[in-house]
């Protein structure tokens, strides 16, 4: 018997409910104490079209899928042909027995059908059709033996906003599910137990941890036009912008986005930005103008792969050399890539510090993966106490005191120049997208404009110097193979480093949480001292690595990328190094 | 508002770099005597311009100005409004700025009503880059980029704010700076959008649209008319080539977009505490049980 480890994967249309249900059963799981992780896997379209949602637990915390499903769940026959092979052997298939399968289906395959009649159990039970997910969930826990209860409490919660009948009805309907998976008497050898007596936890996703993280960070107008991935952190944040105060503006255009992001961080807001990588495309000149005028905004960049409209609703890492260098000219920026939901978290929360304290433009590069994965975490993974620092803003009370005129953009040892906002009678200021003197006044003198660009580029420096501390490393200090990377392929390295040390083969992971300015020595010396540095990147050209060899010198040969627009499993990475490993 | 404030406070020591005989001198006394006119002194006006000749402007007035980029400026300038509504924010820009690369945050603009007044310095060429047509360069313009002669129709501004939803729409001419600054102050008076269309005479790159060309078909609307007559506005806002009104065309009352913001009630967010807990009262810790 298989305990509290195993891949549950439920495949159907568009528009059959497959995210809520993967969500709510997700729920459920954590309740009883298991560790669920689940990601979506969905098309560009609202309606038909095959997505899944997949659904891995365990015992303990896990950062990733893993390649082979234990037990899919069909909620259509499409999804049976479609997910076949991905079964591991002893595993199970999950269907409605009404569904018109070929007879030979599961011939000679270590594959056990478990037809149910979910629809019927549906329209009998609930009065339903739509409810035939939540009769598959119910069978779900038929076969593995989990406590319905759990199910049952998140149903009564999720849908009691619907009204008591609709909450009866599914709970009817969950319970038949189960009863009859039971009544069956399948045998399958995996068996989910729940473990009580956790704290509480929660079930967050990289977006909403992102937008939480704002919001603690201080972030109080927010403007954004939707684009996939991005969206969730607009829409979360939108719910709650009215009993929290922040100003939402879903504009016209990106271009309108960032724009307004620049005209109420100049005016003293903490402005956000959110989008994905055409988004970002469009905005590239006004980063510059935040850069030049030395406007504080965040702008979360949430991957997709592209170019152009590439995979509306997958994976990539394919915008990193983008988010570092786009610009005409040299253009100040900091840019963060958190790997995990913790990160997303804690990305958010710094941002805006960083932004207002270096008066520049911040970017949060995380992707869909990130984005879209849900875990459960402990709520204090995600501290919400607030400390705000503004850096060298200048308060009323400063201003009063200062003597002569004010000099928005005035040359200071560190770059920073300290920050009046527009309304005070004593800082009366102007600044430009143009070269600029001291007050922001336009120039072309060259010695001036060689001064400012040193002021604003040494803000950077700064930062790297104040701010950041390197890579992150899981594993031993020393290994025979040291993985390198950067965002969601972090759970995917993790778990294939932990595979590795526990057979026997010592393997360590840096993953850099700050991506620009990079630290560049200590990079060096681990590239230089390990036996086999090995770069993992969801982009086709490695960008972390070109970075990487560009800011050291140091060579990056052995690189293992994927841009297919799917994130990467431990198996996947498993495979790459014993073939590597076999060449040599 | 400050209590005496006078056309000298918004003296600037730079000098513009504008071609003698251009407009834009004159549009920058209306500026500055319309914003004294209204009491406000320098610090309490932002004026956001995009790129172009008339987006120097904040440049030679003391004021605080956000030079931005071309075709962004009423963009730059909402967001500026959103974040702290007690400003008066005031966007100068020429006509390639607001009706061709950014026109279409002028359209949206002008149905948000969002409380900014446009200026625009409405010169039918583009300037600064040497004389090529504009989008409100008239048809047959020969150009540099228009051997042959414009082939488009021009925008038509004042139609267009009309049926984009503009609350406040005028047309006025720079070869008339009393009554500029009369529109100016009322524009910036009003409650929500405003579009203040300048024929603006370039007497290097369009010399057919000379002071003289305009004294000969320019009218001031008398007070007969009745602005907030939205017919008698259609009427009027068609009235375009041998005789062209000047004045108020169209005015209307329309709640703004910022005071329908739910997080603006308790005044701009930019004087409020940035912890969301001191500011809303909300328990971030309560806030995180939506997720278990």
């Amino acid at each position: 018997m298989i305990k509290n480890d195993m891949t549950i994967l439920i495949g159907g249309d568009a528009g059959q409910g497959i995210q809520s249900t993967g969500n709510g059963f997700i729920q459920s799981l954590t309740r009883a104490g298991l560790f669920p992780f689940g990601r979506q896997d969905y098309r560009s379209r609202i309606r038909g079209g095959h997505n899944f949602f997949e659904i891995r637990v365990s015992g303990e915390q896990i950062y990733t899928h893993t390649d082979g499903v234990d037990l899919l769940v069909a909620l259509t026959e499409d999804s049976v042909g479609k997910h076949l092979d991905e079964i591991v052997p002893g595993g199970g298939v999950l269907y409605d027995e009404n569904f018109d399968l070929d007879s030979g289906t599961f011939e000679g395959r270590d594959v056990q059908p478990f037809p149910v009649p979910f629809t019927s159990i549906a329209t009998d039970e609930g009065g339903a059709k739509v409810m035939a997910n939540t009769a598959a969930i119910g069978a779900v826990a038929g076969l593995t033996g989990f406590d319905i209860s759990y199910i049952n409490r998140i149903v009564e919660e999720n849908f009691a906003v619907k009204g008591d009948s609709v909450v009866e009805n599914n709970v009817q309907v969950a319970e038949a599910g189960k009863k009859y998976a039971e009544s069956k008497g399948y045998e399958f050898d995996y068996d989910l137990s729940p473990l009580p007596g956790k704290p509480d936890r929660m079930v967050i996703d990289g977006n909403q941890a992102f937008a939480l993280g704002a919001l603690t960070g201080g972030c109080n107008f927010i403007s954004a036009y939707p684009m996939t991935p991005s969206t969730s952190i607009l829409e979360w944040l939108t719910k709650h912008s009215a009993e929290l105060d922040i100003v939402i503006k879903q504009p016209e255009s990106e271009l309108a986005a960032i724009n307004m992001a620049i005209g109420a961080g100049h005016v003293g807001a903490r402005s956000l930005v959110t989008t994905s990588g055409g988004g970002f495309s469009l905005m590239v000149e006004s980063l510059g103008l935040a850069g030049m005028t030395e406007t504080p905004i965040v702008i979360a960049e949430v991957q997709r792969p592209g170019p152009s409209t590439g995979l509306p609703t997958r994976t990539g890492q394919g915008d990193l050399s983008s988010v570092v260098f786009a610009s005409q000219g040299d253009s100040p920026r900091l840019v963060l890539a958190p790997a995990t939901i913790e990160e997303a978290f804690q990305a958010g929360k710094r941002a805006f510090d960083l932004a207002e304290k270096y008066q520049l433009p911040v970017v949060v590069l995380s992707d869909q993966h990130l984005a879209d994965s849900i875990r459960a975490v402990p709520p204090e993974e995600f501290d919400t106490s607030v400390d705000i620092d503004r850096g060298e803003l200048l308060s009323a009370e400063d201003l009063e005191d200062l003597e002569g005129d004010y000099l928005r953009h005035e040359f200071t040892e560190s770059g920073v120049s300290p920050r009046a906002v527009p309304g005070n009678k004593k800082a009366v200021y102007k600044t430009t997208g143009n070269e600029h003197d001291e007050r922001g006044d336009i120039t072309e003198d060259p010695d001036l404009r060689t001064r400012m660009m040193d002021k604003r580029m040494k803000k950077v420096d700064k930062a790297l110097e104040s701010e950041f501390s390197g890579p992150l490393l899981y594993g031993p200090e020393t290994a025979d193979i040291t993985f390198i990377g950067w965002g969601s392929t972090y759970g995917a390295v993790r778990e294939a480093v932990d595979r590795l040390n526990e057979g026997g083969t010592k393997a360590s992971f840096y993953h850099f949480d700050e991506i620009w300015p990079l630290e560049a020595g200590e990079i060096k010396d681990l590239l230089e001292s390990s036996r086999r540095t090995l770069l993992v990147e969801n982009n086709y050209s490695g960008q972390l690595a070109s970075l990487i060899t560009r800011e050291t010198g140091a060579e990056t040969p052995d690189r293992i990328l994927k841009y297919d627009g799917r994130p990467f499993t431990p198996e996947m990475i498993l495979a790459e190094v014993r073939d590597l490993e076999e060449v040599e | 508002m400050s209590e005496e404030v006078s056309l000298s406070d918004y003296q600037y020591p730079t000098e513009p770099t504008w071609c003698p005989g251009c407009g834009d001198f004159a549009i920058l006394r209306s500026v500055k005597a319309s914003l004294t006119d209204l009491g406000l002194a320098p610090h309490e006006s932002l004026i956001v311009s995009g790129i172009g000749c008339g987006s120097k402007l904040p440049h030679y007035m003391n004021v605080n100005g956000f030079h931005s980029v071309h075709g962004r400026p009423v963009a730059v300038a909402t967001g500026a409004k959103m974040a702290n509504p007690d400003m008066n924010v005031v966007v100068t820009a020429g006509d390639g700025d607001s009706y061709g690369i950014g026109g279409n945050h002028f359209l949206h603009a002008c149905r948000r009503n969002i409380g900014i007044t446009q200026i625009v310095e409405d010169n039918r060429v583009y300037g600064l880059t040497k004389g090529q047509y504009s989008p409100t360069s008239h048809q047959g313009f020969v150009t540099k980029t228009s051997p042959e002669g414009a082939i488009e129709p021009p925008v038509r501004p004042v139609p267009t704010a009309l049926t984009s939803g503009a609350t406040f729409i005028a047309r006025t001419f720079s070869g008339s700076v009393k009554e500029m600054t009369k529109i100016l102050a009322k524009a910036m008076d009003h409650e929500g959008y405003a579009l203040v269309d300048v024929l603006q005479p370039c007497v290097t790159f369009n010399p057919g649209r000379s002071y003289d060309f305009y004294n000969d078909l320019v009218y001031e609307l008398d007070d007969d008319y009745d602005p907030t007559d939205r017919k008698a506005a259609e009427e009027k806002a068609k009235e375009w080539g041998d005789r062209i009104p000047l004045g108020v065309i169209y005015e209307e009352d329309r709640p703004t977009y910022e005071e329908q913001v739910p997080a603006l009630s308790e005044g701009p967010i930019v004087n409020r505490s940035l912890d969301p807990e001191e500011r809303s009262g909300v328990d971030l810790e309560e806030l995180k049980r939506e997720f278990i």
